[in-house]
């Protein structure tokens, strides 16, 4: 059963994948293909994560090579909600684009691309071999250029030249460490890199771990290297850039916070000071490029960079409390992230522009479309309720207790200068009237909206969910937390080992090592 | 390159490279070859083709589209990994009658899979460069 | 020997450098081709070299007589192969179609996606 469930969230998207590419004469043929394919790993998601906290964590040896040898998939708490956030925006990006891409000619091809690049995604999130990561890495990547650049214009061309150049390089780092790495250790297990690390000298330690972090930093758009984001993400189509701003980013900064946790630690690797610096940068240069921008896309794409400072800053800090914030942090951007970024498209299609001097009246018009911006935004600025307000409470709160107090004034300040763009967005677009020289809004078909309307009103109601629910996802998020930083029970699950279960202490699900 | 020569040696050559091609793609299990490595030697007696011929010839020859053999091949390669599941073993274990098994399917799909998508570039970009 | 592979590592990796930040997109690429392949090299090298053992085993015996070789730095270098064949073709087509469609191979010229629509 095991075997069937975890490999399902990369099997289910390929095949929807291919089937779309043989599609691509019947866009309606396409559709339905691409929703099932969805809502089936939808299924799957949900059933793994309940397998997941009823059972355990799983694990499954592709063609039963055991680990350390072969390549496993394990799925821990982490990697399963993740992945169930992942066919959540699958979910509700297929819908978006059933609507948002209809005029495209290459139609079929953005679905079946949209699949590959969730099954990357979901294999990066499950895979417990570090150099399956980078494969997984790079089935994303080729997707993410695919859909760059398909039907591109002058302006599409130029983005993709920069995108693809700064991530290639992240890429090539990306590689060279994992191939010094085995050097090194003989391994590329992460379970069992975990004990060999320890036993490297410092400075071995010191650059492979920095080489990691450098090529993570990009994925995740993090100070010093986030340029390529906002140089490309505003010309994407909206369903597109909605895609990649809830998930490409967040895979880096999973893929930082698993690497600095379970193969290497971040306070041994020597990282930890500069990592608080980036993380505070990150958040600084983030808000304050967003906050000279008056495209609604370009200022949501400096917003990630921000908020991937929060998610560092959790790494960065690293007490169990400071991981649970980014876990949870992670979890609510992705949905909050991608729903913004559909708003913004749902006004462009309206008014043929996202350029806020050209937008207006938007609240006149549609006044239930201005209370679902609303969720979100506040949500962003981290309003309480929302679910924002818990995610920046926790990693304020861990950076406190550790008296980076520095830090946690930047966050605060980030945090205020966020409410100030979103006013912006607010005040512009849907507050005042449309001027004069723009063109009428365009009328959509009842189904049109309903397909726009739908995914956007979904995220909406699950960024309510999450913080009137705060306390399942906390656990979850601490339980996940308690496990990367102790990370015994997840080795002796991959490897096997005897089960002298070594439960992390607050793991109120029973994740405990040994269940197979 | 329109010389007689070249373009009559360049049909023989192609059915030559095509069975080596097969050759390669059948002994990979054991020997040196393999799914991967006989594609593109595939593709290189198509591109002979193309070069003797025209772009539209190949196209003629292949009877489907590149992309359509690049998709099957991929769908071969999933189906080849996901068959062990139903004999209750992991994704892309090796099943075995006598000779024959799934790692076959699963190269024969990659071996799809390299010459459709290759192919597809090739073609296209020859295209749009003459 | 391995002192000299890391010296050819090196200076591969130090030639791609100097190409990858010149502004020509093409000369980019160039770039990009030798740090991919001095990587892999890299690989290769940390994977440590033996001379004429193949990893095979012996029909009668349950181990591969010592001294092998390591095949996996192999089996990850052919796949990083694919993957960089993969991408370099991409790179090679998009490297086109922007000299193509911007008129320009300068990547500081490239200013399409600054400008406000």
């Amino acid at each position: 059963m095991m075997q069937w469930l975890l490999v399902m969230p990369i099997f289910i998207p390929l095949l929807t994948a291919t089937a779309c590419a043989f599609s691509f004469r019947k866009q309606s043929l396409s559709s339905v293909i691409s929703w099932t394919g969805a809502i089936a790993n939808l299924l799957v998601a949900i059933l793994l994560i309940q397998t997941v906290i009823s059972n355990g964590l799983q694990v499954t040896a592709f063609g039963d090579w055991k680990a350390p040898f072969g390549i496993v998939f394990v799925a821990d708490l982490l990697s399963s909600s993740m992945v169930l956030i992942t066919a959540i925006i699958g979910i509700a990006i297929v819908l978006y684009s059933t609507a948002d891409l209809r005029s495209k000619p290459f139609y079929a091809i953005y679905h079946s691309l949209i699949h590959a690049l969730l099954a990357g995604v979901m294999g990066s999130f499950l895979t417990g071999d570090i150099f399956n990561l980078y494969v997984f890495f790079e089935v994303m990547l080729i997707t993410s250029f695919g859909l760059m650049v398909l039907g591109a214009n002058k302006a599409q061309i130029d983005a993709a030249v920069k995108y693809v150049v700064l991530n290639l390089i992240s890429t090539m780092v990306f590689l060279l460490a994992i191939g010094l790495l085995y050097g090194a250790t003989g391994t590329l297990n992460m379970a069992d890199l975990h004990a060999k690390v320890a036993e490297l000298p410092d400075t071995t330690m010191m650059l492979i771990s920095g080489l990691f972090l450098f090529g993570f930093a990009i994925k995740a758009s993090a100070f010093p290297v986030f340029s390529w984001l906002p140089a490309s993400y505003h010309h994407l189509p909206s369903a597109i850039v909605a895609l990649y701003a809830a998930l490409l980013t967040k895979v880096g900064v999973y893929a930082l916070i698993r690497v600095f946790t379970i193969v290497f630690d971040l306070v041994d690797s020597g990282y930890q000071p500069l990592l608080i610096v980036i993380a505070g940068l990150t958040m600084l240069t983030g808000v304050l490029g967003a906050a000279s921008q008056f495209n609604i896309k370009r200022i949501l794409s400096f917003h990630i960079i921000s908020q991937i400072g929060y998610m560092l800053m959790g790494l960065a800090i690293y007490t169990p409390l400071a991981i649970t914030g980014a876990i949870f942090y992670i979890i609510h951007h992705i949905i909050v992230k991608a729903n913004l970024f559909l708003i913004g498209g749902f006004l462009k299609r309206k008014q043929g522009s996202d350029n806020l001097r050209e937008l207006g009246g938007a609240y006149s018009a549609m006044p239930w479309l201005a209370l679902l911006f609303l969720i979100p935004a506040f949500s962003l600025a981290g309003f309480p309720p929302l679910s924002g307000f818990w995610g920046k409470f926790l990693v304020i709160k861990a950076s406190l207790q550790t008296e980076e107090y520095l830090l946690a004034a930047t966050a605060l300040f980030v945090g205020l200068m966020t409410i100030y763009s979103m006013t912006k967005i607010w005040a512009e677009a849907f507050w005042k009237p449309l001027p004069e020289n723009a063109p009428a809004p365009v009328t959509l078909s009842w189904k049109e909206n309903c397909l726009y309307i739908t995914p956007i009103a979904a995220l909406a109601v699950i960024t309510i969910l999450i913080g009137f629910m705060v306390e399942p996802i906390y656990q979850l998020a601490e339980t996940s937390a308690m496990n990367l930083l102790n990370p015994q029970p997840y080795i002796n699950a991959v490897l096997g080992g005897d089960s002298i279960s070594h439960t992390a202490p607050l793991s109120a699900n029973g994740i405990a090592g040994g269940s197979h | 390159m329109s010389s007689i020569i070249f373009r009559t040696s360049a049909h023989i050559v192609t059915v030559l490279m095509l069975v080596f091609s097969v050759y390669l793609l059948l002994r990979g299990h054991n020997n040196p070859g393999g799914g991967f490595i006989a594609g593109l030697i595939a593709v290189i007696a198509f591109a002979l083709l193309m070069l003797a011929e025209t772009t539209d010839y190949v196209r003629q020859r292949l009877v489907y589209s590149p992309a359509a053999f690049a998709g099957s091949g991929i769908l071969i390669a999933l189906l080849a990994g996901l068959l062990p599941l139903f004999f209750g073993q992991p994704f892309l274990s090796g099943l075995w009658w006598g000779k024959i098994g799934s790692p076959l399917l699963f190269d024969i799909g990659i071996y799809l899979a390299v010459i459709g998508s290759v192919l597809m570039v090739l073609l296209n970009v020859e295209e749009e460069l003459s | 020997m391995e002192f000299l592979w890391c010296l050819v590592v090196g200076l591969m990796t130090a030639c791609g450098v100097f190409l990858m930040l010149e502004r020509h997109i093409v000369r980019f690429l160039f770039g990009m081709i030798l740090v991919s392949n001095a990587i892999n090299l890299a690989i290769f090298v940390a994977g440590r070299l033996t001379r004429g053992n193949p990893p095979l085993i012996a029909s009668d015996a349950l181990l591969p007589a010592a001294g092998y070789a390591n095949p996996l730095p192999q089996a990850l270098i052919l796949t990083a192969i694919v993957i960089g064949f993969g991408l370099l073709l991409f790179t090679l087509l998009l490297a086109y179609r922007a000299i193509k469609e911007l008129g320009t191979a300068d990547m500081d010229k490239m200013q399409h996606a600054e400008t406000e629509q």
